[in-house]
């Protein structure tokens, strides 16, 4: 007789744990030929507000790491990633992707988790400044992160996608709460435990898988949220996301593009997306 | 102690600045394209003196048709301006500045008529502060590449922009500057209470030769504003106000393509530690709320004294109040001019109302203030909590809530909590403390053992409510550039 395999419970991943979805609905993932692959978490606004809560809790002592230790700690993501390829290639694979292109989407992943964690303690230094004035004051310019980023993950790429956004704004000091690409959730909930296994603190990332239309007014109004990343090219969305961040000046990310493969899909200006720029006056006479 | 009798033996006499060789018109019609144009409602509002209530002038009332006008003179100036030689841009720019270090003066007795303001003020700070920043952004013109390193960056197209009434011609160089030195154009509008300024701006800019279009000065009140708002062939708002308009402005341009600059409300925590050098702090609590009579976004219009030295830091605070001459704005010895409009003055007398009616205690100095114009005493509020209307709702005047702490971390949480991060200060000796409290305090711009500096080469702009984007500095030119990201 052959070996009755055990299948997986996907989980969510708030505050460092793996709880269920507190509503306890689900939804099918499928893979290409539409056989049922796992039963997925149909993530609600509780648990969506339970996410921001365990993101606020520890921002600040996140952005107060030390910028080596952020970039150190983003490494040992990219380190996990590679030890576990394998599996994410097979699930890539799961949703249509051929094998080439579900190596290269993991092998990118991993070279971007790498690029960013070096920007770690040099994005600083690009984007700060000391700015001359003409009276005797030491005055400079830093960047901090906004806070609690909540990010509307692209739906192609759902891994190279989402490690895109999430690496340039946790690297900058923020905390996050993704909604995970709802083409392949299970990946997403794979990568969370990478994170969970890469010293990462807990709350600093937190993944929900569910449905874009229902959790997207929530990712866009809530108030404790600084900023947001939507990504996506449907206009009605936008201007829902637009309209409702209002609400405490969120600040606002648009990423209309598709691909998450190409050269510019990196870059410093990604972090400085995610960051406040705060200026310090001091009188130079005694 | 034994006081100085100041008001018995030091009288100051009077020294008024004449205002003889100012050139003002009796109407001022719209800068549209180079060219004054009579708006087409052809109505027209008066601008009055607020120290005197006398009237100054006529100013055009723009409607739709006006801003549609102005829009189109803008984008068509576009084309022409944004593929100019940069250097030459520059050059434009540098010009105007020059022209308004030539024409100081009388700028800044219009700006002290016209908006109430102490003529020390308008002289020392703002008139000269305005020419600094277009002379700063005009070197940035053949520069830009630096901005945003291998990104190459392109003007945005037509700017939109809409400025208050508390420095008038300061505002519009912060908002035109930057915005021409990236090769944008833009259609202005200053507040309706003080449009002069920038209309002897765009005198000044038609004297200039600046390529017609590429600055257009529309005048009106908030319907006008509305109107630039919601044109559609904008590419750009850049709004400085209150917090309640420009999430209005932001509601409204949700979904759209234009990109917003909003500089918005405060309510400053300026910070005492009882290792503070007491003096300077008290002189530093002074300038930050009564500068401009408290009519500024950034003010620290919360204090908060450490308990150990509450008793002497009030002490040294009335004493100074006791000092601080309220009258003229034209005077030289005038330290706190004219409240902006009876608007505004109703809206700051409502808030003290708000502020007895809740228990807080009063404290005003027993000051003369002149029988005509719009007037409010230097006030202080003691006995105040973190509940009191007045210490969560900006005034925009000069009335300061007084709390005391005993702890950093005390500070820090009573600092932070509100909806607003424009401004702090902080005064205290230690370093240790200043950097620690810098790091901590959720606000665009902290001002260490100092208060109130601005300089054009400062990015300048807020936290969470108080805001999005700087004005100032390099990191003031980005919002007016775009790359592929």
């Amino acid at each position: 007789m052959s070996r009755i395999e055990v299948l997986k419970t996907y989980k969510i991943f708030i505050g460092g744990k793996f709880p269920r979805t507190e509503s306890g609905r689900y939804f099918h993932m499928k893979n290409a030929k539409g056989d049922l692959l796992a039963n997925m978490c149909l993530s609600s606004r509780k648990d969506f507000r339970n996410a921001v809560v365990e993101s606020r809790k520890v921002q600040e002592n996140w952005a107060n790491a030390t910028a080596l230790n952020r970039g150190q700690i983003l490494y040992r993501i990219a380190e996990m990633l590679e030890d576990r390829k394998s599996q994410f290639i097979e699930q890539l694979q799961s949703t249509g992707s051929t094998f080439s292109a579900a190596k290269k989407e993991v092998d990118q992943s991993i070279d971007r988790l790498i690029y960013y964690a070096g920007w770690s303690d040099k994005f600083q230094q690009i984007f700060s400044a000391v700015n001359p004035v003409a009276s005797n004051h030491f005055n400079f310019s830093t960047l901090e992160p906004t806070g609690v980023v909540s990010i509307i993950a692209p739906n192609k790429n759902p891994l190279l996608g989402m490690i895109s956004l999430l690496a340039p704004t946790i690297i900058g000091g923020n905390t996050v709460v993704i909604l995970a690409s709802t083409v392949n959730p299970m990946v997403a909930i794979s990568f969370a435990e990478v994170i969970n296994t890469s010293d990462v603190p807990a709350g600093v990332v937190n993944i929900l898988t569910g449905d874009r239309e229902e959790l997207l007014p929530q990712f866009a109004s809530h108030k404790d949220v600084n900023t947001i990343i939507y990504c996506g090219d449907n206009l009605k969305e936008i201007q829902t996301v637009e309209e409702i961040a209002v609400e405490n000046l969120k600040r606002v990310s648009i990423y209309k593009r598709k691909n998450w493969d190409q050269e510019n899909s990196q870059s410093p200006y990604f972090i400085e997306k995610c960051q406040e720029i705060k200026t310090i006056w001091h009188p130079t006479e005694v | 102690m034994n006081k100085i009798d100041i008001n018995k033996s030091w009288n100051y006499a009077s020294a008024a600045e004449g205002t003889e060789h100012i050139q003002l018109k009796s109407k001022y019609d719209l800068f549209i394209n180079g060219e004054f144009v009579k708006p087409s409602s052809k109505k027209y509002f008066n601008t009055i003196n607020p120290a005197n209530g006398e009237h100054i002038a006529k100013v055009a009332q723009a409607n739709k048709e006006d801003v549609d006008k102005a829009v189109k003179a803008a984008r068509k100036a576009f084309k022409s301006w944004s593929k100019l030689e940069p250097k030459e841009r520059g050059k434009y720019i540098f010009r105007i500045a020059r022209m308004i270090q030539e024409r100081a003066k009388e700028f800044a007795l219009i700006e002290s008529m016209d908006g109430g303001k102490p003529i020390r003020e308008s002289r020392d700070i703002d008139i000269p502060l305005a020419a600094n920043h277009f002379f700063y952004y005009a070197g940035w013109a053949d520069k830009l590449e630096y901005v945003f390193p291998n990104k190459s960056p392109k003007p945005l197209g037509v700017a939109g922009q809409i400025i208050p009434w508390n420095f008038p011609l300061l505002m519009a160089a912060w908002k035109i500057a930057p915005a021409l030195a990236a090769g944008n154009t833009v259609v202005l509008k200053p507040a309706e209470t003080t449009s002069l300024t920038a209309l002897k701006l765009a005198e000044l800019i038609q004297d200039s030769g600046l390529p017609k279009g590429v600055v257009n000065i529309i005048t009106g009140a908030g319907e006008t504003g509305a109107e630039i708002v919601n044109h559609s062939d904008l590419d750009k708002i850049a709004f400085t106000g209150s917090t309640v308009v420009g999430k209005l402005i932001q509601r409204s341009i949700a979904g759209s393509k234009k990109k917003t600059t909003l500089e918005l409300g405060g309510k400053g925590a300026n910070i005492i530690f009882e290792d503070a050098a007491i003096d300077q702090a008290v002189e530093g609590i002074v300038n930050a709320i009564f500068f401009n009579q408290g009519h500024v976004c950034c003010a620290g219009s919360r204090l908060f004294v450490q308990a150990s030295v509450e008793s002497v830091v009030i002490e040294k605070l009335k004493d100074r109040l006791s000092t601080l001459i309220i009258g003229d704005p034209l005077d030289k010895n005038t330290d706190i001019g004219a409240i902006n409009s009876a608007e505004q003055l109703a809206t700051i007398e409502k808030y003290i109302a708000i502020g007895k009616k809740e228990g807080a205690d009063i404290y005003q100095p027993k000051c003369q203030l002149p029988k005509k114009g719009n007037w409010c005493r230097p006030t202080l509020f003691l006995n105040v909590s973190q509940s009191h209307t007045i210490v969560q709702q900006e005034i925009f005047g000069p009335v300061l809530t007084i709390q005391t702490f005993r702890t950093i971390d005390e500070v820090i949480e009573k600092a932070n909590n509100t909806p607003f991060g424009l401004s702090a200060g902080v005064w205290t000796e230690k370093g240790s403390k200043i950097f620690k409290l810098s790091k901590k305090l959720k606000a665009g711009v902290i001002w260490a053992n100092t208060y109130n500096k601005f300089d054009p080469t400062s990015p300048f702009g807020g936290y969470k409510e108080s805001g999005i984007g700087r004005e100032g500095g390099l990191h003031g030119l980005k919002p007016y550039l775009k790359f592929e990201l």
